[in-house]
Protein backbone atom coordinates (compact mmCIF):
# COMPACT_ATOMS: atom_id res chain seq x y z
CA UNK A 1 0.00 0.00 0.00
CA UNK A 2 2.95 2.17 1.15
CA UNK A 3 4.46 1.78 -1.99
CA UNK A 4 1.58 2.11 -4.16
CA UNK A 5 1.01 5.68 -2.82
CA UNK A 6 4.56 6.36 -3.15
CA UNK A 7 4.22 5.33 -6.56
CA UNK A 8 1.10 7.39 -7.13
CA UNK A 9 2.64 10.81 -5.66
CA UNK A 10 5.67 10.62 -7.65
CA UNK A 11 3.31 9.95 -11.15
CA UNK A 12 1.85 13.22 -10.07
CA UNK A 13 4.72 15.02 -9.13
CA UNK A 14 5.66 14.44 -12.99
CA UNK A 15 2.14 15.22 -14.10
CA UNK A 16 2.75 18.92 -12.46
CA UNK A 17 6.56 19.08 -13.64
CA UNK A 18 6.30 21.95 -16.18
CA UNK A 19 9.12 19.91 -17.82
CA UNK A 20 7.62 16.74 -18.18
CA UNK A 21 4.51 17.87 -19.78
CA UNK A 22 6.74 20.42 -22.55
CA UNK A 23 8.01 16.83 -23.62
CA UNK A 24 4.32 15.18 -23.77
CA UNK A 25 2.92 18.52 -25.63
CA UNK A 26 5.67 17.36 -28.54
CA UNK A 27 3.24 14.23 -29.22
CA UNK A 28 0.13 17.11 -30.10
CA UNK A 29 2.60 18.80 -32.96
CA UNK A 30 3.12 15.47 -34.25
CA UNK A 31 -1.09 14.70 -34.12
CA UNK A 32 -1.82 18.12 -35.65
CA UNK A 33 0.71 17.57 -38.90
CA UNK A 34 -0.16 13.96 -39.39
CA UNK A 35 -4.11 14.61 -39.16
CA UNK A 36 -3.75 18.04 -41.35
CA UNK A 37 -1.11 15.99 -43.51
CA UNK A 38 -3.86 13.18 -44.45
CA UNK A 39 -6.71 15.20 -44.02
CA UNK A 40 -6.14 18.32 -45.89
CA UNK A 41 -9.06 19.18 -47.33
CA UNK A 42 -10.85 15.93 -46.68
CA UNK A 43 -14.75 16.53 -45.09
CA UNK A 44 -16.37 15.20 -41.89
CA UNK A 45 -18.60 12.45 -42.79
CA UNK A 46 -22.46 13.35 -42.75
CA UNK A 47 -25.23 11.38 -42.25
CA UNK A 48 -28.76 10.67 -43.18
CA UNK A 49 -31.44 12.21 -41.45
CA UNK A 50 -32.71 9.20 -39.71
CA UNK A 51 -29.23 9.16 -38.13
CA UNK A 52 -30.38 12.40 -36.24
CA UNK A 53 -29.93 11.96 -32.15
CA UNK A 54 -33.36 12.24 -30.54
CA UNK A 55 -31.22 14.00 -27.49
CA UNK A 56 -28.34 15.84 -28.36
CA UNK A 57 -26.40 16.77 -25.38
CA UNK A 58 -25.72 20.34 -24.37
CA UNK A 59 -22.35 20.63 -22.74
CA UNK A 60 -20.11 23.78 -21.33
CA UNK A 61 -22.32 26.49 -20.75
CA UNK A 62 -25.78 25.83 -21.74
CA UNK A 63 -27.66 29.40 -20.46
CA UNK A 64 -25.06 32.08 -19.51
CA UNK A 65 -26.33 34.64 -17.16
CA UNK A 66 -24.47 37.82 -18.32
CA UNK A 67 -26.87 40.61 -18.08
CA UNK A 68 -25.90 41.94 -22.34
CA UNK A 69 -27.28 38.05 -23.49
CA UNK A 70 -30.15 38.04 -21.07
CA UNK A 71 -31.47 41.18 -22.82
CA UNK A 72 -30.50 40.02 -26.11
CA UNK A 73 -32.36 36.86 -25.50
CA UNK A 74 -35.44 38.73 -24.35
CA UNK A 75 -35.52 40.46 -27.76
CA UNK A 76 -35.18 37.42 -29.42
CA UNK A 77 -31.60 38.30 -30.60
CA UNK A 78 -33.09 41.19 -32.89
CA UNK A 79 -30.18 43.71 -31.29
CA UNK A 80 -27.92 41.25 -31.93
CA UNK A 81 -24.82 41.98 -34.41
CA UNK A 82 -21.66 39.99 -34.95
CA UNK A 83 -18.81 41.49 -35.03
CA UNK A 84 -15.90 40.38 -37.44
CA UNK A 85 -13.02 42.78 -36.87
CA UNK A 86 -9.07 42.57 -35.98
CA UNK A 87 -6.44 42.18 -38.60
CA UNK A 88 -9.20 43.00 -41.45
CA UNK A 89 -9.36 45.52 -44.64
CA UNK A 90 -13.40 46.38 -43.70
CA UNK A 91 -14.64 45.96 -40.00
CA UNK A 92 -18.47 44.31 -40.33
CA UNK A 93 -21.11 44.32 -38.23
CA UNK A 94 -23.91 41.54 -39.22
CA UNK A 95 -27.43 41.26 -38.17
CA UNK A 96 -29.19 37.73 -38.01
CA UNK A 97 -30.73 38.68 -40.69
CA UNK A 98 -27.71 39.48 -42.57
CA UNK A 99 -25.67 36.23 -41.81
CA UNK A 100 -28.99 34.29 -43.14
CA UNK A 101 -28.85 35.95 -45.83
CA UNK A 102 -24.76 35.28 -46.60
CA UNK A 103 -23.72 32.44 -48.48
CA UNK A 104 -24.95 29.29 -46.56
CA UNK A 105 -24.32 25.39 -45.58
CA UNK A 106 -26.40 22.70 -43.78
CA UNK A 107 -24.74 19.59 -42.75
CA UNK A 108 -25.24 16.82 -40.65
CA UNK A 109 -22.41 15.65 -38.99
CA UNK A 110 -21.70 13.85 -35.83
CA UNK A 111 -20.56 15.70 -32.59
CA UNK A 112 -17.68 14.63 -30.52
CA UNK A 113 -17.15 15.59 -27.04
CA UNK A 114 -13.66 15.18 -25.50
CA UNK A 115 -15.38 13.34 -22.77
CA UNK A 116 -15.98 10.74 -25.23
CA UNK A 117 -19.64 10.89 -25.90
CA UNK A 118 -20.95 11.40 -29.30
CA UNK A 119 -24.26 12.77 -31.03
CA UNK A 120 -25.45 13.37 -34.56
CA UNK A 121 -27.16 16.93 -35.26
CA UNK A 122 -28.60 18.66 -38.30
CA UNK A 123 -26.55 22.13 -38.99
CA UNK A 124 -27.20 25.42 -40.94
CA UNK A 125 -24.96 28.65 -40.69
CA UNK A 126 -23.21 30.87 -42.69
CA UNK A 127 -19.74 29.91 -44.28
CA UNK A 128 -17.17 31.12 -42.29
CA UNK A 129 -14.47 31.27 -45.17
CA UNK A 130 -16.77 33.99 -47.00
CA UNK A 131 -17.41 36.26 -44.21
CA UNK A 132 -14.18 36.58 -44.05
CA UNK A 133 -13.56 37.24 -47.53
CA UNK A 134 -15.64 40.08 -47.20
CA UNK A 135 -14.33 41.50 -44.34
CA UNK A 136 -10.70 40.92 -46.14
CA UNK A 137 -8.09 39.37 -44.21
CA UNK A 138 -4.86 41.50 -43.43
CA UNK A 139 -1.98 39.39 -44.88
CA UNK A 140 -0.56 38.91 -41.49
CA UNK A 141 -3.95 37.24 -40.58
CA UNK A 142 -2.96 33.89 -38.95
CA UNK A 143 -6.04 32.54 -36.47
CA UNK A 144 -9.78 33.25 -36.28
CA UNK A 145 -10.26 34.23 -32.81
CA UNK A 146 -13.72 33.89 -31.54
CA UNK A 147 -15.28 35.55 -28.57
CA UNK A 148 -18.21 34.22 -26.36
CA UNK A 149 -21.25 35.37 -24.04
CA UNK A 150 -20.69 32.87 -21.80
CA UNK A 151 -18.39 32.85 -18.62
CA UNK A 152 -17.83 29.20 -17.47
CA UNK A 153 -15.23 29.75 -14.46
CA UNK A 154 -16.30 31.75 -11.28
CA UNK A 155 -14.36 34.91 -12.49
CA UNK A 156 -15.89 37.88 -13.53
CA UNK A 157 -13.41 40.00 -14.76
CA UNK A 158 -13.40 38.18 -18.05
CA UNK A 159 -10.70 36.18 -17.33
CA UNK A 160 -13.12 33.45 -17.58
CA UNK A 161 -15.01 34.46 -20.40
CA UNK A 162 -15.41 31.38 -23.22
CA UNK A 163 -13.00 32.17 -26.38
CA UNK A 164 -11.53 29.96 -29.29
CA UNK A 165 -8.74 30.41 -31.80
CA UNK A 166 -8.46 28.22 -34.73
CA UNK A 167 -6.25 28.29 -37.93
CA UNK A 168 -7.07 29.47 -41.36
CA UNK A 169 -7.28 25.95 -43.21
CA UNK A 170 -9.80 25.26 -40.41
CA UNK A 171 -11.92 28.43 -41.16
CA UNK A 172 -11.42 28.02 -44.70
CA UNK A 173 -12.90 24.47 -44.70
CA UNK A 174 -15.88 23.88 -46.48
CA UNK A 175 -17.48 22.66 -43.45
CA UNK A 176 -16.36 24.96 -41.03
CA UNK A 177 -20.27 27.14 -40.95
CA UNK A 178 -21.57 29.75 -37.86
CA UNK A 179 -24.60 27.64 -37.31
CA UNK A 180 -27.89 29.64 -36.37
CA UNK A 181 -29.96 26.55 -37.15
CA UNK A 182 -29.99 22.94 -35.37
CA UNK A 183 -32.22 20.45 -36.42
CA UNK A 184 -34.49 22.69 -38.29
CA UNK A 185 -35.21 25.01 -35.37
CA UNK A 186 -33.37 28.43 -34.55
CA UNK A 187 -30.35 27.60 -32.50
CA UNK A 188 -31.66 27.23 -29.17
CA UNK A 189 -29.92 28.85 -26.76
CA UNK A 190 -28.56 25.52 -24.79
CA UNK A 191 -26.65 24.97 -28.10
CA UNK A 192 -25.04 28.44 -28.45
CA UNK A 193 -27.91 30.75 -29.42
CA UNK A 194 -27.57 32.66 -31.89
CA UNK A 195 -24.48 31.80 -33.42
CA UNK A 196 -22.24 28.66 -32.68
CA UNK A 197 -18.92 27.33 -34.43
CA UNK A 198 -19.07 24.31 -36.42
CA UNK A 199 -15.76 22.77 -37.03
CA UNK A 200 -16.29 19.13 -37.95
CA UNK A 201 -13.22 17.42 -37.22
CA UNK A 202 -12.71 18.90 -34.01
CA UNK A 203 -13.83 17.91 -30.48
CA UNK A 204 -16.43 20.01 -29.12
CA UNK A 205 -14.57 22.13 -27.24
CA UNK A 206 -13.58 24.15 -30.01
CA UNK A 207 -16.92 24.94 -31.07
CA UNK A 208 -17.50 28.06 -29.52
CA UNK A 209 -20.83 28.92 -28.73
CA UNK A 210 -22.65 32.19 -27.96
CA UNK A 211 -20.59 34.07 -30.19
CA UNK A 212 -20.84 37.67 -30.26
CA UNK A 213 -17.02 38.96 -31.84
CA UNK A 214 -14.63 37.20 -34.32
CA UNK A 215 -11.01 38.86 -34.62
CA UNK A 216 -8.21 38.19 -37.07
CA UNK A 217 -5.36 37.75 -35.04
CA UNK A 218 -1.44 36.91 -36.13
CA UNK A 219 -0.66 35.54 -32.71
CA UNK A 220 -2.93 34.28 -29.61
CA UNK A 221 -0.11 34.54 -27.29
CA UNK A 222 -1.85 37.50 -25.42
CA UNK A 223 -5.54 36.18 -25.06
CA UNK A 224 -6.16 34.91 -21.73
CA UNK A 225 -3.63 33.09 -20.55
CA UNK A 226 -2.07 32.16 -24.26
CA UNK A 227 -3.36 29.06 -24.88
CA UNK A 228 -5.75 30.00 -27.74
CA UNK A 229 -9.19 28.99 -25.78
CA UNK A 230 -10.71 28.51 -22.60
CA UNK A 231 -10.23 24.88 -22.61
CA UNK A 232 -6.50 25.11 -23.93
CA UNK A 233 -5.82 27.37 -20.83
CA UNK A 234 -6.95 24.73 -18.66
CA UNK A 235 -4.80 21.90 -20.18
CA UNK A 236 -6.42 20.56 -23.01
CA UNK A 237 -4.51 20.68 -26.31
CA UNK A 238 -5.00 23.38 -28.94
CA UNK A 239 -5.07 20.82 -31.60
CA UNK A 240 -8.57 18.92 -30.75
CA UNK A 241 -8.38 16.75 -33.97
CA UNK A 242 -7.97 13.88 -31.76
CA UNK B 1 18.93 -33.77 -9.53
CA UNK B 2 16.72 -31.44 -7.10
CA UNK B 3 14.66 -29.07 -8.75
CA UNK B 4 14.06 -25.31 -7.85
CA UNK B 5 11.35 -23.49 -8.49
CA UNK B 6 13.33 -20.13 -9.71
CA UNK B 7 14.68 -22.65 -12.32
CA UNK B 8 11.95 -24.86 -13.20
CA UNK B 9 8.87 -22.59 -12.32
CA UNK B 10 5.89 -24.71 -11.49
CA UNK B 11 7.41 -28.08 -12.37
CA UNK B 12 9.12 -27.98 -8.98
CA UNK B 13 5.79 -29.25 -7.50
CA UNK B 14 5.13 -32.06 -9.73
CA UNK B 15 5.39 -35.26 -8.74
CA UNK B 16 7.18 -36.66 -11.83
CA UNK B 17 9.33 -33.10 -13.12
CA UNK B 18 9.43 -33.25 -16.56
CA UNK B 19 12.87 -32.39 -16.73
CA UNK B 20 15.26 -34.64 -16.48
CA UNK B 21 18.41 -34.05 -16.04
CA UNK B 22 20.29 -33.76 -19.60
CA UNK B 23 22.63 -30.97 -20.22
CA UNK B 24 21.73 -27.62 -20.09
CA UNK B 25 22.81 -25.21 -22.69
CA UNK B 26 22.82 -21.96 -22.72
CA UNK B 27 21.41 -20.35 -26.01
CA UNK B 28 21.00 -16.98 -27.53
CA UNK B 29 17.59 -16.64 -27.96
CA UNK B 30 16.43 -12.56 -28.22
CA UNK B 31 18.05 -10.43 -30.04
CA UNK B 32 18.82 -7.17 -28.61
CA UNK B 33 16.36 -4.90 -30.42
CA UNK B 34 13.67 -7.35 -29.56
CA UNK B 35 14.67 -7.09 -26.00
CA UNK B 36 14.52 -3.47 -25.77
CA UNK B 37 11.59 -2.88 -27.79
CA UNK B 38 9.42 -5.42 -25.69
CA UNK B 39 10.57 -3.12 -22.83
CA UNK B 40 9.60 -0.19 -24.82
CA UNK B 41 6.36 -1.32 -25.66
CA UNK B 42 5.75 -2.59 -22.14
CA UNK B 43 6.01 0.23 -21.10
CA UNK B 44 4.14 2.44 -23.43
CA UNK B 45 1.31 -0.01 -22.51
CA UNK B 46 1.19 0.45 -18.74
CA UNK B 47 0.97 4.17 -19.38
CA UNK B 48 -1.30 3.89 -22.05
CA UNK B 49 -3.96 1.66 -20.04
CA UNK B 50 -3.54 4.23 -16.65
CA UNK B 51 -4.06 7.53 -18.57
CA UNK B 52 -6.67 5.64 -21.08
CA UNK B 53 -8.60 4.60 -17.71
CA UNK B 54 -8.11 8.34 -16.66
CA UNK B 55 -10.02 9.30 -20.11
CA UNK B 56 -12.62 6.57 -19.80
CA UNK B 57 -13.71 8.51 -16.31
CA UNK B 58 -14.93 11.48 -18.22
CA UNK B 59 -17.65 10.03 -19.79
CA UNK B 60 -17.43 6.12 -18.00
CA UNK B 61 -20.68 4.62 -20.43
CA UNK B 62 -19.79 2.82 -23.40
CA UNK B 63 -22.36 2.04 -26.57
CA UNK B 64 -22.77 0.95 -30.01
CA UNK B 65 -23.20 2.56 -33.34
CA UNK B 66 -22.04 6.47 -34.00
CA UNK B 67 -24.02 7.80 -31.51
CA UNK B 68 -24.19 8.04 -27.86
CA UNK B 69 -27.30 6.59 -26.97
CA UNK B 70 -27.48 8.18 -23.23
CA UNK B 71 -30.25 5.84 -22.09
CA UNK B 72 -29.02 2.65 -23.44
CA UNK B 73 -25.76 2.21 -22.81
CA UNK B 74 -24.17 -1.72 -23.54
CA UNK B 75 -21.50 -1.12 -20.54
CA UNK B 76 -22.33 1.60 -17.91
CA UNK B 77 -19.96 2.39 -14.44
CA UNK B 78 -21.55 4.62 -11.62
CA UNK B 79 -22.78 5.16 -8.14
CA UNK B 80 -26.07 5.67 -7.14
CA UNK B 81 -28.25 6.02 -3.71
CA UNK B 82 -29.78 2.51 -2.93
CA UNK B 83 -33.26 1.99 -1.19
CA UNK B 84 -31.75 3.01 2.37
CA UNK B 85 -30.33 6.33 1.18
CA UNK B 86 -26.84 4.92 1.03
CA UNK B 87 -24.27 5.99 -1.96
CA UNK B 88 -22.88 2.64 -3.68
CA UNK B 89 -20.86 1.87 -6.60
CA UNK B 90 -22.02 0.17 -9.73
CA UNK B 91 -21.40 -1.49 -13.13
CA UNK B 92 -23.97 -2.44 -15.47
CA UNK B 93 -23.47 -4.62 -18.16
CA UNK B 94 -26.79 -4.62 -20.35
CA UNK B 95 -29.60 -5.58 -17.95
CA UNK B 96 -27.45 -6.80 -15.56
CA UNK B 97 -25.98 -5.09 -12.31
CA UNK B 98 -23.15 -6.00 -9.84
CA UNK B 99 -22.52 -3.81 -6.78
CA UNK B 100 -18.92 -2.69 -6.79
CA UNK B 101 -18.68 -0.46 -4.37
CA UNK B 102 -15.06 -0.06 -3.10
CA UNK B 103 -13.02 -0.53 -6.60
CA UNK B 104 -15.63 0.76 -9.62
CA UNK B 105 -18.13 3.68 -9.21
CA UNK B 106 -17.58 4.84 -5.83
CA UNK B 107 -13.95 4.11 -4.08
CA UNK B 108 -11.73 5.64 -1.00
CA UNK B 109 -10.11 8.68 -2.94
CA UNK B 110 -6.21 9.32 -2.78
CA UNK B 111 -7.39 11.92 0.66
CA UNK B 112 -9.46 8.82 2.20
CA UNK B 113 -12.97 10.28 1.41
CA UNK B 114 -15.29 8.57 -0.60
CA UNK B 115 -15.19 9.57 -4.23
CA UNK B 116 -17.80 9.13 -6.81
CA UNK B 117 -15.52 7.85 -10.08
CA UNK B 118 -15.47 4.99 -12.55
CA UNK B 119 -12.24 3.85 -11.85
CA UNK B 120 -10.54 4.25 -8.52
CA UNK B 121 -7.32 6.79 -8.06
CA UNK B 122 -4.83 3.90 -7.76
CA UNK B 123 -5.31 2.74 -11.27
CA UNK B 124 -5.18 6.42 -12.62
CA UNK B 125 -2.72 8.72 -14.15
CA UNK B 126 -2.78 11.43 -12.82
CA UNK B 127 -4.30 10.09 -9.64
CA UNK B 128 -6.68 12.89 -9.44
CA UNK B 129 -9.08 13.72 -12.11
CA UNK B 130 -7.67 15.02 -15.40
CA UNK B 131 -9.09 14.90 -18.91
CA UNK B 132 -6.35 17.03 -20.21
CA UNK B 133 -3.61 15.81 -18.68
CA UNK B 134 -4.37 12.05 -19.26
CA UNK B 135 -4.99 12.80 -23.06
CA UNK B 136 -1.41 14.28 -22.99
CA UNK B 137 0.56 11.18 -21.38
CA UNK B 138 -1.72 8.85 -23.60
CA UNK B 139 -1.30 10.64 -27.00
CA UNK B 140 2.63 10.77 -26.22
CA UNK B 141 2.69 7.18 -25.11
CA UNK B 142 0.60 6.26 -28.12
CA UNK B 143 3.66 7.55 -30.41
CA UNK B 144 6.02 5.52 -28.04
CA UNK B 145 3.86 2.43 -28.64
CA UNK B 146 3.84 3.71 -32.50
CA UNK B 147 7.77 3.87 -32.36
CA UNK B 148 8.59 0.76 -30.50
CA UNK B 149 6.20 -1.46 -32.46
CA UNK B 150 7.91 -0.22 -35.35
CA UNK B 151 11.13 -1.60 -34.71
CA UNK B 152 10.20 -4.24 -32.89
CA UNK B 153 8.56 -5.62 -36.16
CA UNK B 154 11.52 -4.84 -38.31
CA UNK B 155 13.66 -6.42 -35.92
CA UNK B 156 11.44 -9.82 -35.74
CA UNK B 157 11.43 -10.18 -39.69
CA UNK B 158 14.94 -9.21 -39.43
CA UNK B 159 17.16 -13.10 -40.44
CA UNK B 160 13.09 -14.54 -39.95
CA UNK B 161 13.27 -14.63 -36.82
CA UNK B 162 9.12 -14.44 -37.00
CA UNK B 163 8.98 -17.16 -39.62
CA UNK B 164 11.73 -19.36 -37.74
CA UNK B 165 10.67 -18.59 -33.98
CA UNK B 166 6.84 -17.79 -34.54
CA UNK B 167 5.14 -19.19 -36.90
CA UNK B 168 3.68 -22.22 -36.08
CA UNK B 169 5.48 -25.48 -37.97
CA UNK B 170 3.49 -28.46 -39.16
CA UNK B 171 4.27 -30.45 -36.06
CA UNK B 172 2.98 -27.55 -34.03
CA UNK B 173 -0.28 -27.93 -35.83
CA UNK B 174 -0.63 -31.79 -35.60
CA UNK B 175 0.40 -31.06 -31.87
CA UNK B 176 -2.14 -28.59 -30.99
CA UNK B 177 -4.30 -31.30 -28.77
CA UNK B 178 -1.50 -32.33 -26.42
CA UNK B 179 -0.06 -29.11 -25.85
CA UNK B 180 -3.81 -27.88 -24.78
CA UNK B 181 -3.73 -30.77 -22.75
CA UNK B 182 0.04 -30.11 -21.26
CA UNK B 183 -1.83 -26.55 -20.48
CA UNK B 184 -4.61 -27.89 -18.74
CA UNK B 185 -2.52 -30.02 -16.72
CA UNK B 186 -0.70 -27.29 -15.85
CA UNK B 187 2.56 -29.01 -17.11
CA UNK B 188 4.31 -26.45 -18.44
CA UNK B 189 7.61 -26.44 -20.59
CA UNK B 190 10.75 -24.87 -19.01
CA UNK B 191 14.07 -24.64 -21.34
CA UNK B 192 11.94 -25.41 -24.11
CA UNK B 193 14.37 -25.27 -27.55
CA UNK B 194 11.22 -23.32 -28.78
CA UNK B 195 8.35 -21.29 -28.09
CA UNK B 196 5.40 -24.01 -28.19
CA UNK B 197 2.58 -23.95 -29.95
CA UNK B 198 0.31 -22.25 -27.76
CA UNK B 199 2.86 -19.91 -27.12
CA UNK B 200 3.13 -19.05 -30.99
CA UNK B 201 -0.47 -18.12 -31.47
CA UNK B 202 -1.17 -15.99 -28.63
CA UNK B 203 2.15 -13.76 -29.69
CA UNK B 204 1.18 -14.10 -33.19
CA UNK B 205 -2.83 -12.72 -32.63
CA UNK B 206 -1.73 -10.13 -30.11
CA UNK B 207 0.66 -9.03 -32.50
CA UNK B 208 -1.65 -9.31 -35.27
CA UNK B 209 -4.69 -8.97 -34.16
CA UNK B 210 -4.87 -7.48 -31.04
CA UNK B 211 -2.43 -4.72 -30.97
CA UNK B 212 -3.91 -3.77 -34.78
CA UNK B 213 -7.42 -3.43 -33.58
CA UNK B 214 -6.45 -1.45 -30.18
CA UNK B 215 -4.28 0.95 -32.53
CA UNK B 216 -7.23 1.11 -35.26
CA UNK B 217 -10.02 1.65 -32.77
CA UNK B 218 -7.71 4.28 -30.82
CA UNK B 219 -6.98 5.94 -34.32
CA UNK B 220 -11.05 5.81 -35.13
CA UNK B 221 -11.75 8.54 -32.23
CA UNK B 222 -10.14 11.22 -33.56
CA UNK B 223 -12.52 13.17 -35.57
CA UNK B 224 -9.61 14.37 -37.87
CA UNK B 225 -8.49 11.52 -38.82
CA UNK B 226 -12.27 10.42 -39.26
CA UNK B 227 -11.97 12.52 -42.15
CA UNK B 228 -8.96 11.49 -43.63
CA UNK B 229 -9.77 7.37 -43.61
CA UNK B 230 -13.78 7.40 -43.79
CA UNK B 231 -13.52 3.65 -44.22
CA UNK B 232 -12.15 3.03 -40.24
CA UNK B 233 -15.36 3.70 -38.77
CA UNK B 234 -17.33 2.16 -41.30
CA UNK B 235 -15.52 -1.07 -40.11
CA UNK B 236 -15.69 -0.13 -36.76
CA UNK B 237 -19.35 0.34 -36.76
CA UNK B 238 -19.16 3.90 -35.95
CA UNK B 239 -17.26 5.65 -33.30
CA UNK B 240 -19.11 4.88 -30.31
CA UNK B 241 -18.32 1.01 -31.68
CA UNK B 242 -15.04 1.96 -32.31
CA UNK B 243 -14.67 3.37 -28.44
CA UNK B 244 -16.19 0.44 -27.28
CA UNK B 245 -14.09 -1.96 -29.10
CA UNK B 246 -11.01 0.06 -28.14
CA UNK B 247 -11.67 -0.29 -24.04
CA UNK B 248 -12.52 -4.00 -24.83
CA UNK B 249 -9.20 -4.63 -26.89
CA UNK B 250 -7.88 -2.95 -23.74
CA UNK B 251 -9.15 -5.07 -21.60
CA UNK B 252 -8.12 -8.36 -23.81
CA UNK B 253 -4.31 -7.17 -23.68
CA UNK B 254 -4.43 -6.84 -20.00
CA UNK B 255 -5.39 -10.18 -19.73
CA UNK B 256 -3.25 -11.38 -22.06
CA UNK B 257 0.00 -9.73 -20.19
CA UNK B 258 -1.63 -11.51 -17.02
CA UNK B 259 -1.84 -14.91 -18.55
CA UNK B 260 1.81 -13.69 -20.22
CA UNK B 261 3.28 -12.91 -16.70
CA UNK B 262 1.84 -16.21 -14.99
CA UNK B 263 3.48 -18.16 -17.79
CA UNK B 264 6.93 -16.66 -16.90
CA UNK B 265 6.68 -17.82 -13.04
CA UNK B 266 5.29 -20.86 -14.57
CA UNK B 267 7.86 -21.58 -16.89
CA UNK B 268 11.17 -20.77 -14.41
CA UNK B 269 10.90 -16.94 -13.70
CA UNK B 270 14.74 -16.41 -13.54
CA UNK B 271 15.72 -18.14 -16.92
CA UNK B 272 12.76 -16.68 -18.53
CA UNK B 273 13.68 -13.03 -17.24
CA UNK B 274 16.95 -13.42 -17.93
CA UNK B 275 16.49 -14.32 -21.79
CA UNK B 276 14.58 -10.87 -22.19
CA UNK B 277 17.19 -9.06 -20.78
CA UNK B 278 20.37 -10.19 -21.56
CA UNK B 279 18.87 -12.33 -24.69
CA UNK B 280 20.37 -15.39 -23.00
CA UNK B 281 18.41 -18.30 -22.28
CA UNK B 282 19.66 -22.20 -20.77
CA UNK B 283 17.66 -24.44 -22.80
CA UNK B 284 16.88 -28.04 -21.25
CA UNK B 285 15.82 -30.19 -23.91
CA UNK B 286 18.07 -32.86 -25.89
CA UNK B 287 19.22 -31.60 -29.05
CA UNK B 288 16.26 -32.45 -31.98
CA UNK B 289 16.51 -35.66 -33.53
CA UNK B 290 15.80 -35.66 -37.37
CA UNK B 291 12.58 -37.55 -37.32
CA UNK B 292 10.23 -35.20 -39.09
CA UNK B 293 11.30 -33.58 -42.37
CA UNK B 294 10.79 -29.67 -42.55
CA UNK B 295 10.33 -29.44 -38.82
CA UNK B 296 14.17 -28.79 -38.50
CA UNK B 297 15.65 -25.19 -37.22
Amino acid sequence: MAATGACLAACDRLNSSPAVLKVLDSAEGLNRRLTGALARKALAREFPASAISPHFRANGSTDPDKESYRQLVENNFAEYKLEIGGLVERPLQLSLAELRAAPSRTQITRHDCVEGWSCIGKWQGAKLGPLLDRAGLKPNARFIAFYCADTLGENLDGSDDYYETIDLDDAYHEQTILAYEMNDQVLPVAHGAPLRLRLERQLGYKMAKYIMRIEAIEDFAHLAAGKGGYWEDRGYAWFAGI
Amino acid sequence: MTLKFWDGGLSCFALKPSINSSPRELVYRIPLLVRMTHWLIAFALLVLLVSGLQIFNAHPSLYWGSASKFDRPFLDIGSAENASGEKRGYLRLGSRQWDTTGVLGLSKGGDGQADARAFPHWILLPSYQSLGDGRRWHFFFAWCLALGLGLYFVANFIRGRLRRDLLPTGRDVRGIGRSVLDHLKFRFSHGARHYNVLQKIAYLSVMFGLVPLVILTGLALSPGFDAAAPWLLILCGGRQSARSLHFLGTFALVLFVFVHVFHVIAAGPINEMRSIITGWFFVREPAEKTTEEGDLK
